[in-house]
């Protein structure tokens, strides 16, 4: 009985110290569980102190790339041709939106955001980090800035942020020397200099802005700033300015250049006029020229296909990669070459009868005049341009003496401009047209190589280069856009020789029965010229005069090229320029009155 | 009973309260407060809003201390079922941002498992203090089954870690109640066999945060984040720390939750491991002040309530400070009576009323 309930009795004692045993139990396990806790902080704190506190810094501290001032772009006379204008964009932090396509679509009511504008958004949003500020919308105008300002603060993670926009004031008629910058791209991505470019979202892409890249980027400052862990800048903790590019001055002359585009008037074509001495180039156009403004922020796809297919190429750079034949403007070199040679003398006389033949061929090679010019001397042959003269000669020289003095004149290779993608045109010679074709040089060849056509093509740079070569008495410096070039004889020939030509060439101004007789009479010196016209359909025995006559009835775009290369004064030469108006028809009728338009301007401002 | 007069007692006896424990208590929340400023970026408000909470904390703490053991006992039964109620309310009508954890009584918003933390420990320590020490089998699978019931329903809110310590808190008491270790051994045993099948329980959210502490480097700027960033706070405070309100980590914003789970982080960050070793000494010293308290209390009611208060309340410690350091898995579990929210601490403080009423009341008998 007792037993029994002895269960059921509590004994407090025996409880009390069970109860107590099992607390000693756990205020064991309380101190020992502390001290490994306060051993994980001596690891945390004390142990690894320095790699915790270095990646706290990480976390803390960001380096910040601030873009440079891009440098201006002067003309000779400190005129600016490239600028960095103050704009506004419209950017977006993808993370701190309420919805990245609500927010644009949003954003697209206030503004017009086009398909491209959405595209290429994505294509940075998908090279960034989410709290990276990404540009939805370039160049914002006033009314959209506006517009904007007002709805800003209900739409989050949305700014609106001032930058520097390059901007061409001459807009297309320097677009093809000054070129334009653009958005960075893939392509640029992979040949620029990450460093240099960290802060950068534009790039030269041609001309100049591309070619002294270097120059006009500057370095990007960097700064050192605290942000939170969103990104958010809280505080510049240090800085270095960026160090701006530098401003370049060319050499073109804004006033010559535009004068010479409008003495192109509506006429598609190139001309280049150079400073014998320096090579220092006043004037380049290649005409019609576009708006490099359109391409800084990207141009609308419609906008580009229009000038992709527009007949009259004006992305197509002239100047210096249009490929022409020299026709007629390639007469004077000839004619160096034959008194060098010894082939001709000053006063060796050919007769034109209005045609030429090879030995022992039936192939009429014409005068561009019906009826031939009869007796002519070199003056002559030169002033009226006579083929007969010049078929013979070449046929004299051989293909390969005419283009060895071509050569010397820089023909077939590029001339060194400081711009990109130059052309080096075609000089051809026995050994070129086997390679070339496989095919062994014919003596008919030789004979229209006289009139500069066949396989010879040439750049209106390399005419005009040339030329101021021919000026200097073989004599003259690389062509530049930027510094001034060390003058470099190029080629030695007696006085005597570059004189006979030169009164040749003088005689084509001022002569009596000169191909650009008149053109020039008004003005306060003499000139040196020759006209061309290189041929775009039919046959290779046209010129000058004839062209007006013969093909006026033909449509525009089959109609030959004008050319005129030529240097003033005559007796100290300074300048020299070449002339081409595609399918302007005649050189003597076309391209020498622009010629000598301009050089008449060149010297109302000093040149 | 009560045979000796008041006058002999004291006045800390009258108020039924332990001074060591409420001087001990105030230093650990004014600490609280200071870096409870810092962590919200001087926000004097929230400073304002935790004092005007641990204050009502402090006075639920003072009124369970008068409570008479035996009407608790008494009342255990109901306390517990009205908990369970409530759970299943929360269930059917609860509220809350992905997982349902809050009862909207229009006045106020509340947790239930928050009130089932008091309530579990009250009806086991009730059961089990009926009938003597150790239980037996079937009083045993009784209380399993009493800790099962709110442990199931916490954790379908989904709440993984207050269900853990609410079936903590209970399975203490049995410890305490001396189960045998052979027993307490098989249970452990049948736990890690059950790992496998709670981890098929478990929502893809919760599997995340245990493969995350596994590796946290798996998802650096995700789930990882939490973690990487805590350690760098910790770490980055060195010996000295950083200085008041000078922490990086949490003042930028990579520390996430500074003011609520993770201000332990914030004052290793700028109190660094001096400030650590203080704050945790601190701790330590309640914690075994309590224990103290609990181990004296003549009845084993209270003797099995008070330790199992003081024993989860070196659990949320543990959890807490483990996580922040990296050493457990990140669960939502605050610093008790250190991090920014009301319900828990007034449960914790409610708690302490416990134990001091329970102690002061040490010679009673059952």
């Amino acid at each position: 009985m007792l037993k029994l309930t002895t269960q059921r009795i509590r004994d407090e004692a025996s409880e009390q110290r069970l109860t107590r045993r099992r607390f000693q139990v756990l205020i064991g396990l309380v101190v020992l569980a502390l001290l490994a806790l306060g051993g994980r902080f001596a690891y945390l704190q004390l142990g690894a102190h320095e790699q915790y506190a270095a990646r706290a810094e990480e976390n803390r501290i960001r380096l910040r790339a601030l873009p440079p001032n891009r440098g201006l772009i002067l003309d000779r006379r400190g005129r600016v041709l490239a600028e960095n204008r103050p704009a506004y964009r419209l950017v977006v932090v993808p993370e701190r939106t309420q919805g990245l396509n609500e927010t644009i679509d949003r954003l697209s009511t206030l503004v017009s955001i086009s398909e491209r504008e959405r595209e290429r958004f994505q294509v940075q949003r998908v090279r960034s980090s989410p709290f990276e500020s990404l540009i939805l919308k370039s160049s914002l105008s006033e009314d959209e800035v506006a517009r904007l300002a007002i709805e800003r603060h209900h739409i989050d993670g949305v700014e609106i942020e001032p930058y520097l926009q390059r901007f061409y004031p001459y807009g297309d008629s320097l677009a093809h020397v000054v070129g334009y910058v653009g958005r960075i791209d893939q392509r640029d991505l992979e040949r620029l200099d990450s460093d240099r470019y960290r802060a950068a979202t534009h790039v030269g892409k041609t001309g100049v802005e591309r070619h002294f890249e270097a120059r006009l980027h500057g370095e990007p400052g960097l700064e050192r700033v605290e942000t939170n862990a969103q990104g958010r800048v809280l505080r510049v903790l240090e800085r270095s300015s960026p160090q701006p590019g530098q401003d370049l001055t060319l050499s073109i002359d804004i006033d010559l250049q535009r004068s010479a585009i409008e003495f192109l008037g509506e006429q598609a074509g190139a001309i280049v006029m150079l400073d014998i001495h320096t090579g220092e180039t006043l004037a380049l156009v290649s005409h019609p020229g576009f708006d490099p403004n359109a391409f800084v922020h990207g141009i609308a796809q419609d906008d580009y296909d229009a000038l992709l297919s527009n007949p009259r190429r004006p992305l197509f750079n002239r100047f210096l990669f249009g490929g022409y034949e020299p026709g007629s403007t390639i007469k004077p070199f000839l004619a160096l070459a034959g008194l060098e040679y010894g082939v001709i003398t000053p006063d060796t006389r050919v007769f034109s009868s209005g045609a030429y033949q090879l030995p022992g061929h039936q192939r009429e090679y014409r005068d561009w005049r019906r009826g031939g010019h009869g007796w002519v001397d070199l003056e002559l042959a030169l002033a009226e341009s006579v083929n007969v003269y010049f078929y013979q000669l070449a046929v004299e020289l051989g293909i390969d003496r005419i283009s060895r003095e071509l050569a010397l004149f820089g023909f077939g290779r590029k001339t060194g401009l400081d711009l990109p993608g130059e052309g080096q045109g075609v000089l051809p010679t026995q050994s070129w047209k086997r390679a070339q074709f496989g095919q062994p040089w014919y003596p008919g060849e030789t004979v229209i190589t006289g009139i500069g056509q066949g396989f010879t093509v040439v750049t209106p740079l390399q005419l005009a280069h040339a030329t101021a070569a021919l000026a200097g008495r073989g004599q003259t410096a690389t062509p530049s856009l930027v510094g001034l070039g060390e003058p470099v004889r190029m080629v030695i020939h007696d006085d005597w020789i570059w004189d006979a030509v030169y009164q040749g060439m003088a005689a084509v101004m001022h002569g009596p029965s000169g191909t650009a007789r008149g053109v020039a009479d008004l003005m306060a010196t003499e000139v040196a010229g020759k006209t061309g016209t290189a041929q775009v359909f039919g046959r290779p025995d046209e010129d000058e005069e004839s062209e007006d006559q013969v093909r006026e009835e033909l449509p525009v775009h089959l109609r030959n090229h004008a050319l005129f290369v030529g240097f003033a004064p005559l007796d100290a030469p300074a300048i020299a320029l070449s002339v081409v108006v595609e399918h302007g028809g005649g050189g003597a009728s076309v391209a020498a009155p622009v010629a000598a338009a301009l050089i008449a301007r060149a010297q109302e401002l000093g040149y | 009973m009560n045979a000796l007069p008041i006058s002999r007692r004291g006045p800390w006896a009258v108020l039924r309260l332990d001074p060591v424990m409420l001087l001990l208590l105030t230093a650990l929340m004014g600490v609280g407060l200071l870096v409870l400023f810092s962590a919200t970026e001087h926000d004097m408000g929230t400073v304002w809003r935790q004092g005007i909470r641990l204050g009502v904390g402090v006075t639920a703490m003072l009124v369970l201390a008068q409570l008479p053991p035996n009407l608790l006992r008494q009342w255990a039964p109901w306390i517990y079922a009205v908990a369970v109620v409530l759970l299943i309310a929360v269930a059917v009508a609860g509220v809350g941002e992905g997982a349902q954890r809050w009862l909207d009584l229009g006045v106020i918003r509340f947790q239930p498992s928050e009130a089932m933390k008091l309530a579990l420990p009250i009806v086991v320590a009730a059961l089990l203090a009926q009938r003597p020490l150790p239980p037996s089998t079937r009083d045993l699978l009784l209380c399993l089954v009493l800790i099962a019931v709110p442990v199931a329903l916490i954790q379908s809110q989904p709440d993984l870690g207050t269900s853990i310590l609410v079936g903590l808190s209970g399975l203490c008491i049995l410890f305490l109640a001396g189960l045998r270790w052979r027993v307490i051994f098989g249970l452990g045993a049948l736990t890690l066999a059950a790992l496998p099948v709670l981890w098929y329980a478990m929502h893809d959210y919760q599997r995340n945060r245990v493969l995350t502490f596994l590796d946290p480097e798996r998802d650096p700027l995700g789930a990882g984040w939490n973690i990487i960033q805590s350690k760098i706070a910790v770490g980055s405070g060195g010996l000295g720390g950083k200085g008041w309100t000078q922490g990086s980590q949490s003042h930028l914003e990579f520390l996430p939750e500074p003011h609520t789970d993770f201000i332990f982080a914030v004052l290793a960050e700028e109190f660094g491991f001096v400030g650590v070793v203080l704050v945790l000494s601190l701790y330590g010293l309640i914690i075994l002040r309590g224990f103290h308290l609990a181990s004296r209390c003549r009845d084993s009611f209270g003797r099995l309530l008070a330790g199992s208060m003081m024993f989860m309340f070196f659990v949320y410690l543990m959890v807490n400070v483990g996580m922040v350091s990296g050493l457990l898995p990140v669960v939502g579990v605050p610093l008790p009576l250190v991090s920014y929210g009301g319900t828990s601490a007034a449960t914790l403080l409610a708690g302490f009323g416990l134990v001091m009423g329970l102690h002061s009341r040490r010679r009673f008998m059952g």
